[in-house]
């Protein structure tokens, strides 16, 4: 039998490694796997590169992850928002490092990692500072750069219901990167509102398939990040 | 502006708005126009935000507000999402500016100040993919300094992309020759908006300018 299902967000995380790549699926709060992170922090790993479009709100969540001197390097579209602290601080210090990609190049790049593609041509960021130094060609008379696939050791995901196979389905637009770092990982790992009985997720609505899942966790009532960081909550 | 842009909005258009003044257009287009409002991070047929207390803070915009989603509403992942922007499926995107040139050079993501945290979001995939790039911005800058220039000196976000520029002042279209004023707002000069640019303006406004 195919079981993925873990029983605690602590053993979903365990073997994570110092240096690991993690992809951490989220717009902003939505599809962002709080509780996840919080296990992570607890856990222990550290010089970690992450991948996520923005940096974090508050302290709670990625931006408490960053905060705690975990993340030697970012890779986003987005490092600013109103409630983010955290991050330009380690940013100015010089402990965390950022690589700053275009939203649109980040999420194929991702994709393109998940499905082998090592590199492609993309119109985007031509002729402006991100594209400088970058490998160009002309197509039909228009110029695009050359980027890489993005690819990583481990990805964690927030789905609204998942099933024992690893298929997921999401929340709204709590879905945006997490179908595409989920392909792009070699563990995957999904906290779900609820892990329901295989054959209970009707196959058409069916977003992630569990091929690109490794580990499903229960996380029934999920924190949500503008809440917590409305109640001046500092995770650890 | 946003009111003046948003007869330019055609029915049946699918249609990205920026975050900020650009949001605004949805409110005024007129009545019997049916728009489908994209947002980056993963749906089209986007809403107006929600009553208070009802909404999901999971249906967000691309400025991370609650918003609802309409009947026809689709959610997708942000790999779908910015095909539709690169691959040239969306018909309108309406964007701010800290300078626009007069080769439809647009930058609107960073003042290259050396402290500053650079952010550029989607802009950069917005401007390269979507069919028409208009930009709604104040005509210059609080001190008074043009924004419509012969070259931007900030760091840009693309290169030729906008097509229409609605202002405080005028109604601007980027052709080959430059700025070409289309309309000016009302009791404003030919001659009183080209002191303010930074480029020479071609007159052939259909109102005279």
């Amino acid at each position: 039998m195919i079981n993925k299902e873990v029983s605690s967000v602590a053993e979903a995380v365990a073997d994570i490694l110092d240096g690991a790549t993690v992809m951490i699926g989220g717009f902003g709060e939505a599809g962002s796997p709080i509780e996840l992170i919080h296990a992570l922090i607890d856990q222990g790993a550290t010089n970690l590169t992450v991948v996520n479009n923005n940096t974090g709100t508050g302290e709670v969540g990625l931006a408490a992850l960053i905060k705690a001197g975990r993340v030697s390097t970012m890779v986003c579209s987005y490092p600013r928002s109103a409630n983010s602290k955290v991050f330009p601080e380690l940013y100015r210090s010089g402990h965390t490092a950022l690589e700053l990609v275009p939203q649109g190049t980040l999420a194929e790049r991702i994709r393109a990692g998940g499905a082998g593609i090592p590199a492609f041509y993309t119109p985007t960021a031509v002729g402006t500072p991100l594209g400088e130094g970058v490998e160009r060609r002309t197509f039909d008379d228009r110029d695009y750069l050359l980027v890489r696939g993005l690819t990583a050791d481990v990805a964690l995901i927030k789905g609204r219901a998942a099933d024992r196979h690893g298929n997921v389905v999401y929340n709204k637009t709590a879905r945006n990167f997490s179908p595409l770092m989920a392909m792009a990982a070699k563990t995957t790992i999904v906290q779900a509102a609820s892990v329901v009985p295989i054959g209970e997720l009707d196959p058409e609505v069916v977003v992630t398939p569990g091929i690109f899942v490794h580990r499903v966790v229960a996380v029934p009532n999920p924190g949500h990040e503008a809440e917590l960081v409305a109640a001046g909550v500092s995770y650890p | 502006m946003a009111q003046r842009c948003a007869l330019d909005i055609q029915n049946g258009s699918y249609v990205n708005l920026g975050i900020g003044i650009p949001e605004r257009v949805a409110a005024y287009v007129p009545q019997g126009r049916e728009v489908i409002y994209h947002t980056e991070n993963g749906m089209l047929g986007m809403g107006p935000p929600p009553e208070p207390g009802t909404g999901d803070p999971e249906l967000i915009n691309a400025g991370k507000q609650q918003v609802t989603a309409n009947p026809g509403a689709a959610y997708f992942h942000h790999a779908d999402s910015f095909a539709m922007i690169r691959g040239g499926h969306l018909d309108v995107c309406v964007l701010g500016a800290l300078q626009v040139s007069e080769r439809g050079d647009l930058a609107n993501w960073s003042t290259g100040a050396p402290d500053a945290i650079p952010a550029v979001g989607g802009a950069m995939d917005l401007v390269a993919g979507v069919k028409t790039v208009y930009v709604i911005t104040q005509h210059t800058t609080r001190d008074g300094e043009p924004k419509l220039v012969e070259s931007c000196t900030f760091p840009l976000t693309g290169l030729g992309v906008v097509d229409r520029i609605y202002t405080d002042l005028a109604v601007i279209d980027v052709v080959e020759a430059g700025f070409q004023v289309v309309e000016l707002s009302p009791g404003v000069s030919f001659e009183s908006v080209q002191e303010r640019t930074g480029a020479k303006l071609i007159p052939g406004g259909t109102d005279g300018s």
